[in-house]
């Protein structure tokens, strides 16, 4: 997936919190942030926005990097998300994927999961509408 | 004054803590700054910067942002209402957003905490550029309290726990 790698961008926020790509596995990134102080909220823990922050950018990645495949070159718009916070995020790497579930044509559901050492203990998920214009 | 005096705290206030929250971590790095505040409810403002961008080629600022904006605004209406820092936990929030901020503008997040319970907090609020008969998004939460955590009442002053709300873990 070379292609969608180079022309998947993360956009300005998510590069100045520290967020990169981690890797991408059967068309859908991974995103990963480090903890550091731009996530911090309590002492050695992740800020509920900081998570918030990464869940969404792992939603639009994966949308776009199916747009990229589908060759479907539209401007994305935020309707809504609902966070869902599992268990604290502690002083370590987290990391994020999401799933389309539904991609209409104007509209995608999505759903993202974070998790940090254990892929099937997640720490916070999110479910997303992004309007496509 | 000390508003760290954990024996007899004076009520708290988004104002006054504003002066140590926002010093470093997450919301530090932000910029969030006090706004206003009343009985149940604070205004937290965050400041237009490129860095916060959401696209390379438009100058508003990303969704992201704003969540953490409503997620901090969150956390210290719920201490306006109950008159005390008490660490709590965001257990579930929602972001419905109406329209994009305008281009270099700056957004205000108002918060009011509606109903609070022996282990919840509920709260809503609206995220705005300069009005706020005009929304860009509209926030739900509820957000739990964390029994017996030894930090009740007392207000963090250090640099290293600055930042405080939101912390995301039920």
């Amino acid at each position: 997936m070379p292609e969608t790698e180079s022309r998947l961008i993360l956009p300005p926020y998510a590069r100045a919190l520290g967020i990169e790509l981690f890797e991408i596995k059967d068309g859908v990134p991974i995103l990963t942030v480090a903890f550091g102080p731009s996530v911090e909220g309590r002492p050695q823990h992740y800020h509920g926005g900081a998570t918030a922050g990464l869940l969404e950018n792992a939603g639009y990645a994966a949308l776009r990097a199916r747009l990229i495949i589908e060759e479907r070159e539209v401007q994305l718009k935020p309707i809504n998300i609902t966070v869902q916070y599992l268990s604290a995020g502690k002083s370590r790497p987290s990391f994020a994927k999401g799933r389309i579930t539904r991609l209409g044509r104007r509209n995608a559901n999505i759903s993202v999961e974070a998790w940090q050492d254990d892929r099937d203990r997640p720490i916070a998920t999110a479910i997303m509408n992004i309007l496509m214009a | 004054m000390s508003t760290n005096d954990t024996k007899n705290p004076p009520a708290f206030s988004a104002m006054e803590a504003s002066k140590f929250f926002f010093r470093a971590g997450h919301t530090g790095w932000l910029g969030l700054k006090f706004s206003d505040q009343g009985d149940n409810w604070v205004e937290l403002k965050l400041s237009w910067r490129e860095e916060l961008m959401g696209e390379p080629d438009r100058a508003v600022l990303a969704s992201g942002p704003i969540i953490s904006l409503m997620d901090m605004a969150s956390g210290m209406a719920i201490w306006q209402t109950k008159k005390t820092f008490a660490p709590v936990a965001t257990l579930d929030l929602r972001v419905d957003y109406q329209r994009p901020a305008r281009e270099r503008s700056a957004v205000w997040g108002r918060v009011e905490c509606y109903r609070t319970t022996r282990a919840a907090a509920f709260v809503r609020g609206i995220a705005h550029d300069g009005d706020i008969n005009d929304p860009v998004a509209h926030i739900a939460g509820v957000f739990m309290t964390i029994a017996g955590d030894p930090r009740q009442g007392a207000i963090p002053q250090t640099k290293d726990n600055a930042s405080e709300a939101g912390i995301g873990d039920a």
